[in-house]
């Protein structure tokens, strides 16, 4: 893991200083709420529904035991004994005092960890594979280049007013985790034919009121030139991009209006000149930072055999284990959806006793997924049973991953001022209705994504089936969309038509995955099934 | 009728302009009338309350109710964890809210 340098500690204990600073002088009256709120943003501190939230960023998800329990510490200390885990792998305080912010943020500072870049229009917290360094599939570990992003992108001066808020993902395997299509940029590391590593790079993707798919807009990068490439992309969006009118601000609409290729042809002509600056790091920079994510000490010549007596860690084992690329070892997935649960919710025991499990058994790593799960990345086989007997005696071993249970779901309006419909309920009826562990594996990967507003941080436009809660006439209704995906196939959900009640959508939603059991062939998931079938048997199930 | 209401500067606490202060429990709202903008911004003048607006609300034998859900669950705590409302034994608050 990365460890801080003088320079990341030195800048991170000053900003919390200027920020205490701020707090106390917006308390005295010396500064006016308009003065004052975009600087507590670029500290993480929104104002909410019913208090302060702080936003903690969680750089492409990976932190250690200390990290996790610091967090844990917050939660007890200063909120309401928990955190809400999000889908961009940070973390949330809902009940957060101003009185307590800048003593919150030295806490963080004092783990290596903070608020910035979680809010405003600025770059925002890389995000990543939350298997990395893990994976099978991947041809390298893609952190140590999302811990480059995030040097050269902290307090860019350049890119620290951009017309919108800007979000990268960055992932190194086929498979993609990371949902890299549906961000402002996304960055796929791979292969050319004779052997090297580049970046195919993404422009354009996003979520919210007009959502897109990313077009490639260079299909091999060279690593050398990562740095002045993406400061070539983030110039023609600086210079470009719309200022006149907040919904069509993010570079997605930008690259729409004039088209991927004239946008990639305006970062080339920018990065001719932007090559002569000298902003790509020497390769022994590059080698310095990767050399804090070189693997851990595995063991070799471990067992993969397991002991599957027990049926109920036999469940678990095959929906929440997932494969290591070191034999012995495995991948296991935490999931934050119990039945009845809040998705992404952990209590403050929860989390110190995932940071124990990590510190114990996982090379004290742990990762924040985008799902809203966490994961223990390095795990012997050998240990897995003991791991799971205590997560399930602490309310940690629901064995639901990426079945319809599995739901990413927004704070909504329980908690977010932006929401119009409540997202929570919605998803807890959901798993109610589906509690059956028989039922959800007899549908399989089913991906549902709930959203209390239309921008959409619920995902729900890249569900297999997505939820859109919205405000009519202020009654909460939710619209049903079908057929999005945020993996490698990425695609966005269609809305079926007429929306319904909070009840309404549950018995929909039945009805759905019904006609797809009717219609599947065999193997098929499904979003295959929609993607064959289209969308009218469903909406003749759905609407008769 | 209209209410007031706000967060407190310091706690973040949801509040309710009762005529002469704030309280968290929106029972104690009072009518504005046409005066709540002029009351918001005197208010927030003195650092006594941030981001204030009014709203309208319905009188109910148990005090104001404010007419948007939005304001219902701003002043009774989320609907998913009623361990945190602001009543948080109350039956009533479910029905109070949707």
């Amino acid at each position: 893991m990365y460890k801080y340098d003088q320079y990341d500690q030195a800048i991170v204990d000053a900003r919390v200083e200027e920020f205490r600073d701020q707090v106390q002088r917006r308390l005295a009256g010396e500064i006016s709420e308009d003065q004052f709120k975009p600087l507590r943003l670029m500290n993480g501190l929104y104002l909410q529904l019913h208090a302060y939230m702080l936003r903690v960023a969680i750089p492409y998800g990976t932190l250690d035991s200390r990290q996790m329990r610091m967090l844990a510490h917050i939660a007890r200390k200063y909120d309401k004994d928990y955190g809400h885990f999000t889908t961009r792998q940070n973390l949330q305080y809902n009940w957060i005092k101003l009185e307590d912010a800048a003593d919150i943020l030295a806490d963080l500072a004092s783990v290596e960890m903070h608020a910035i870049q979680t809010s405003g229009n600025c770059i925002r917290n890389i995000s990543s594979d939350q298997f990395a360094g893990a994976a099978a599939d991947e041809v390298t570990d893609p952190r140590p280049w999302a811990e480059l992003l995030r040097q050269w992108s902290t307090f860019h001066p350049e890119f620290s007013y951009l017309p919108r808020k800007f979000k990268i993902a960055v992932i190194a395997a086929e498979e993609d985790r990371a949902a890299v299509k549906l961000h402002d940029i996304g960055l796929q590391i791979h292969r050319n034919d004779a052997g090297e590593l580049g970046f195919r790079v993404f422009v354009g993707g996003g979520m919210g009121r007009t959502p897109m798919v990313a077009p490639v807009i260079r299909e091999f990068l060279p690593t050398a030139d990562f740095v002045s490439y993406m400061e070539a992309c983030l110039r023609v969006y600086n210079r470009y991009g719309r200022r006149d009118n907040i919904y069509k601000a993010r570079i997605k609409i930008l690259v729409h209006e004039i088209g991927a290729e004239e946008y990639a042809r305006q970062v080339e002509e920018e990065w001719a000149h932007v090559k002569t600056l000298g902003l790509d790091p020497p390769a022994g920079e590059f080698e310095r930072i990767a050399a804090h994510f070189a693997p851990p000490a595995f063991e070799g010549g471990l067992s993969d055999d397991l002991d599957r007596t027990d049926p109920d860690f036999a469940l678990w084992l095959d929906q929440n284990v997932k494969a290591h690329k070191q034999p012995g070892y495995a991948i296991v997935n935490i999931s934050l959806k119990p039945v009845s649960g809040i998705p992404g919710d952990a209590s403050s025991a929860q989390i110190d006793l995932m940071a124990d499990l990590a510190e114990r058994y996982s090379f004290d790593e742990l990762r924040v997924t985008h799902a809203q799960n966490i994961v223990l990345p390095h795990v012997k086989k050998a240990d897995l049973y003991t791991i799971w007997q205590q997560l399930e005696a602490n309310g940690l071993a629901t064995p639901n991953l990426d079945l319809i249970s599995d739901i990413i779901a927004c704070p909504g309006l329980d908690y977010c001022s932006l929401a119009n419909a409540r997202s929570i309920p919605v998803a807890q009826k959901i798993a109610d209705r589906f509690a059956g562990l028989d039922r959800q594996r007899d549908l399989g990967e089913l991906k549902l994504k709930i959203s209390g507003c239309i921008n959409a941080c619920g995902h729900h436009h890249a569900g297999h089936i997505g939820i859109l809660g919205v405000d009519r006439k202020g009654t909460e209704n939710y619209q049903l969309l079908l057929g999005g995906s945020g993996a490698e196939d990425a695609s966005l959900g269609r809305i079926t038509g007429p929306g319904f009640d909070e009840d309404g959508v549950v018995d929909a939603i039945e009805r759905t995955v019904e006609k797809y059991r009717e219609l599947r062939t065999e193997g098929e998931r499904f979003l295959d099934t929609y993607r064959r079938v289209g969308m009218d048997p469903f909406k003749e199930a759905i609407y008769g | 009728m209209k209410i007031l209401t706000g967060n407190d500067l310091g706690t973040g606490d949801v509040v309710w302009w009762t005529g002469s202060d704030w309280s968290r429990h929106v029972a104690d709202a009072v009518d504005v009338d046409n005066h709540g903008e002029a009351i918001a911004a005197a208010e927030e003048a003195a650092r006594r309350v941030n981001a204030p607006y009014v709203i309208d609300a319905e009188q109910t034998p148990q005090g104001p109710r404010p007419g948007h859900i939005k304001d219902r669950i701003r002043a009774a705590g989320p609907t998913v964890r009623l361990d945190l409302n602001i009543k948080p034994a109350d039956p009533a608050a479910g029905s109070w809210v949707i």
